[in-house]
């Protein structure tokens, strides 16, 4: 990068081959490792290979099969797998798409400045490297190695991290906490000493009652948890959802509440006063585990359904049915504490609810409730200690969300932002797998925040929005490409799966695990990184887990038996069981968040409605895509190519719409969406909102599938409520209204 | 002998795993499809009722597409199952016009196409790729001559329906309602 450019310009990454560039061959080994062996088809010899799943955080375990060429043919789950159980969802079954779009990014590319115009230029891995290193240790030494962020979501995690660990940062962020289920995990954690954790220990296969508030499994595809919604379906369970839109769990539900938005804490609070004031909770259960039942009891005294229709437009009748029908169903009920709930920024409180029903119900640690997971224990290989970091993004926000568990993306953003002063600054930012344009609200203070930057390094698979605005950009080859970290994550049953490469990286694309390495060697850091290859490290872990690579790359899944017997520990009442919280027990009143100076018990607080012409804004996921990463996917394009805007037939009526006509979207703020969205007209949402598919409306026209189909929300949610418990941001507080006709320099429709 | 599939509409969330899994077990270029999914709302807000279901081949036991076909490239086959051998296909599209069901569409290489119940894994004793991975296990594949297949015994409890019965092509697609 020139030292003259101190503003970025959004660069399309040009469409280059790789004439002319001479790069030295791989300086690692592919092993031959598709072992021949049956598929799934007797008769059809073919070679498979084992993987989990990159295309979402399920990580589910499946096999690729290769064909007769010795291609990348199909990719199917695998049956040891509790995660999958043998059957990927849509975007893991198309997956294939992943490796074989021809869109990804190619080779490293480096910004440059010809002719007065910023452009990338290729480059060979050597030259990108020593450029990051040579840039990141002038920064360390001029600003602190505490001045280098990282935004990371994805396996890539565990690498940089550790990499930016052993630099001397620890401000290491992923999306996952502040923009999507941070306020669950605190919530939970502060009412009964533990977190939801993923995959969630919701024990839906065997509930009797399932609550859904704003979570749309089904349309949300994590496997496991539409697999066991569909088992209680099965089973004859009670589904009840609370949605605004009538989702697809709503068309499956016994009970649906087509609640009115951002009204959900006065339901919740409600449904407590019921349960408490009718004795329909687990009196005993209650009696021997919580902390605070009196002061709940008169705290919820005027949250009648009466008080709630007023605020809810639920019926009072429905309010007490449903509550009836959840004791009925106690303990084997799950109100379901959801996966993205930063909404409204009052979203612990309103998870802390959650989590008080679901105590009054006695099913935390019960069948049918919430299980108590196990995971595998992978050992580490020892290590120089980590630096310990002079100073973390908390400095920049002294006394603020004292209860965030986890570093936030978003205030890393904004302690970059030139308008927060403060005693430090940050400098560089590595970013791996995360498309901060769309994953952050507010995408143009993302912007400001990058040109305040001195360095930007993007690691991705795809030209994302990002990759535009990097100094550098490293193409990391796709998970069907590599190997990675052994997958341990918590479930019913312990158990481990691998992944491995089903063929060459294509391009000159790496993993990112070589990536890391290769970084830190130069960063002098080589004592951190002992093993020379990833597969060195695995058979050393997994040898040590009584098995091998070897082994693993027959079976893929590895089933350990659990060390305690206590999947249900709450079941049969035991005496003195402790919780991790400040008083051993759950807390329906929190001493944590008493201490800290927030309501130890949540209250209900009226947010902003939409002003005349517009409507709340709405989103959600399709079954079928995940965020924005896979929308550029050929094979997931084909299934659904861009999103568009559900608007009630009312609402069309009165503003003259048609079926499938674009138009603009403009928000409270004066923004317009980059382009058009065709417009659903349908029964299933409410009269108050309209609803979009997170992840559409890419900008980079390199994605030729993806660019200019569809709107992204994220750059229409530029009001943000953040919660002063933990920082989450709270995105579901925007209006939009709109424009039928093109707005000047939006282009045609 | 007689396969036949049942789709539980109370189970099916509409995902389309169902079509992508086709698409990549038999190599369907991107662009078709052999099986879909059909998403049907009724009612009016908060009065509402939805029904997702996959779609595809009827594989009818009368099956209008092998009658009028003039090469015999449609045929049936073990089970009823309707099939095209591409071979014989002349592109001609009487079995397209045909299919009450718009089941078939023509491959880029010039012949028609459609599901074929996965034939190749059921005679190798697997099921077809779309009931292998449907997430909420809601297809059915079976033998319905069979009164104890689990087919049968499903059609013998649950309500059901079939599309378009008025066609009168006997279709052995059936919907769990």
């Amino acid at each position: 990068m020139s030292k003259s450019i101190t503003r970025r310009e959004f660069i399309q990454i040009a469409g280059m081959g790789l004439g002319g560039l001479a790069i030295a061959s791989p300086v690692f080994s592919w092993a031959k490792n598709a072992v021949l062996m049956p598929d799934s088809v007797p008769g059809m010899y073919t070679r498979r290979v084992p993987t989990y799943c990159e295309v979402c955080f399920w990580k589910c375990a499946g096999w690729v099969h290769l064909n007769e060429a010795g291609e990348i043919w199909k990719i199917t789950g695998n049956e040891l797998d509790p995660h999958s159980e043998g059957r990927l969802c849509p975007r893991g079954t198309g997956g294939v798409g992943m490796y074989y779009d021809n869109d990804r990014l190619k080779t490293p590319l480096i910004r440059t400045e010809e002719s007065g115009t910023q452009v990338f230029r290729e480059a060979g891995w050597d030259e990108a490297l020593e450029l990051i290193a040579r840039r990141m240790k002038a920064i360390a030494g001029k600003y602190g190695p505490e001045s280098v962020a990282l935004f990371t979501h994805g396996s890539g995690g565990h690498y940089f991290s550790h990499l930016m660990k052993a630099f001397g940062t620890t401000s290491i962020a992923a999306p996952s906490y502040a923009q999507c289920r941070g306020p669950r995990e605190e919530a939970f954690y502060h009412t009964f000493g533990e977190g939801i954790g993923s995959p969630e220990r919701t024990d839906i296969r065997d509930t009797r009652c399932l609550v859904l508030i704003g979570s749309h499994i089904g349309e949300n595809m994590h496997n496991g948890q539409v697999q066991e919604m569909s088992a209680a379906i099965d089973k004859g369970a009670t589904i009840i959802t609370v949605d605004p839109r009538f989702s697809t769990a709503a068309g499956k539900s016994t009970y649906w509440l087509p609640i009115k938005p951002a009204t959900d804490l006065a339901l919740l609070l409600s449904w407590i006063h019921v349960l408490i004031y009718e004795e329909w909770y687990d009196r005993k259960y209650v009696e021997q585990y919580t902390y605070g039942f009196d002061e709940l009891k008169t705290h919820v005294r005027p949250f009648t359904p009466e008080w709630a229709y007023g605020i809810t437009t639920i019926k009072p009748q429905i309010i007490r049915e449903t509550a009836k029908e959840m004791a009925n169903a106690s303990p084997a009920v799950i109100v379901h504490p959801g996966r993205h709930v930063t909404w409204y920024g009052d979203d612990t409180q309103r998870l802390r609810a959650v989590a008080i029903l679901n105590a009054l119900l006695g099913s935390w640690g019960r069948r049918g409730g919430f299980y108590n997971p196990e995971k595998a224990h992978v050992p580490k290989v020892k290590i120089p200690p980590y630096p310990h970091p002079k100073w973390t993004w908390r400095d920049a926000f002294p006394g603020q969300y004292p209860l965030a568990g986890l570093t936030l993306a978003s205030a890393i953003r904004d302690a970059t932002h030139p308008d927060l002063k403060w005693d430090h600054a940050y400098k560089a930012w590595i970013v791996n797998g995360t498309n901060l344009l769309f994953t952050l609200p507010e995408p143009r203070k993302t912007v400001e925040a990058i040109q305040n930057l001195e360095f930007l390094v993007a690691i991705d698979t795809m030209p994302m929005e990002i990759t535009g605005w990097a100094d550098v950009v490293l193409p990391e080859c796709t998970y069907l490409e590599r190997y990675d970290s052994i997958r341990a994550s918590q479930h019913r049953e312990p158990a481990i799966a691998v992944r491995t490469p089903a063929a060459a990286p294509r391009w000159e694309t790496r993993p990112g695990w070589w990536i890391a390495r290769e970084l830190g060697v130069r960063l002098g850091l080589k004592d951190y990184f002992p093993f020379a290859t990833h597969e060195e490290e695995l058979d050393w872990q997994l040898k040590q887990m009584g098995t091998s690579l070897e082994e693993m790359k027959r079976v893929g899944v590895k089933k350990y038996p659990r060390e305690y017997d206590d999947l249900y520990p709450l079941e049969d009442g035991p005496e003195g069981y402790e919780f991790n919280t400040n008083t051993g027990k759950i807390e329906l009143y929190s001493t944590a968040l008493e201490e800290a100076g927030f309501d130890p018990l949540p209250v209900y607080t009226p947010h902003e409605e939409p002003p005349e012409g517009y409507y709340r804004l709405i989103y959600g996921r399709a079954p079928m895509h995940t965020f924005s990463r896979t929308s550029n996917n050929p094979n997931l394009t084909d299934l659904m190519a861009e999103n568009t805007v559900w608007v009630h037939p009312k609402v069309a009526k009165e503003w003259d719409l048609r079926a499938n006509q674009k138009i603009w979207l403009q928000n409270q703020d004066g923004v317009t969406s980059s382009g058009p969205i065709a417009v659903r007209i349908t029964e299933r949402i409410r009269f108050d909102s309209v609803f979009m598919v997170h992840g559409f409306g890419h900008t980079d026209r390199r994605l030729s599938r993806a660019a200019y189909r569809g709107v992204n929300d994220a750059e229409l949610i530029t009001k943000v409520k953040v919660d002063p418990i933990m920082g989450g941001t709270g995105m579901r507080g925007n209006f939009v209204t709109f424009l039928t006709e093109a707005p000047v320099g939006k282009g045609e429709a | 002998m007689r396969y036949a599939m049942a789709i539980d509409t109370r189970k099916c969330v509409g995902c389309s795993d169902c079509v992508v899994a086709c698409q990549t077990e038999n190599n369907v270029p991107i662009g078709y499809c052999r099986d879909w999914v059909v998403e049907a709302t009724t009612g009016t807000y908060p009065e509402l009722q939805m029904e997702l279901r996959s779609e595809r081949c009827n594989h009818c036991s009368d099956a209008p597409c092998v009658r009028c076909c003039p090469t015999g490239a449609s045929h049936q086959e073990e089970g009823g199952t309707v099939l095209v051998d591409p071979q014989e296909c002349i592109g001609c599209k009487a079995c397209i016009v045909s299919c009450p069901y718009d089941a078939r569409y023509v491959h880029p290489e010039g012949y028609v196409d459609k599901c074929t119940f996965c034939i190749h894994r059921v005679r190798a004793g697997e099921s077809p790729a779309c009931v292998a991975v449907c997430p909420t296990h809601c297809l059915y594949f079976g033998d319905t001559d069979d009164p104890n297949s689990k087919i049968s015994r499903l059609l013998a409890r649950r309500k059901w329906k079939r599309l378009i019965p008025e066609a009168g092509t006997d279709p052995n697609i059936y919907y769990l309602l």
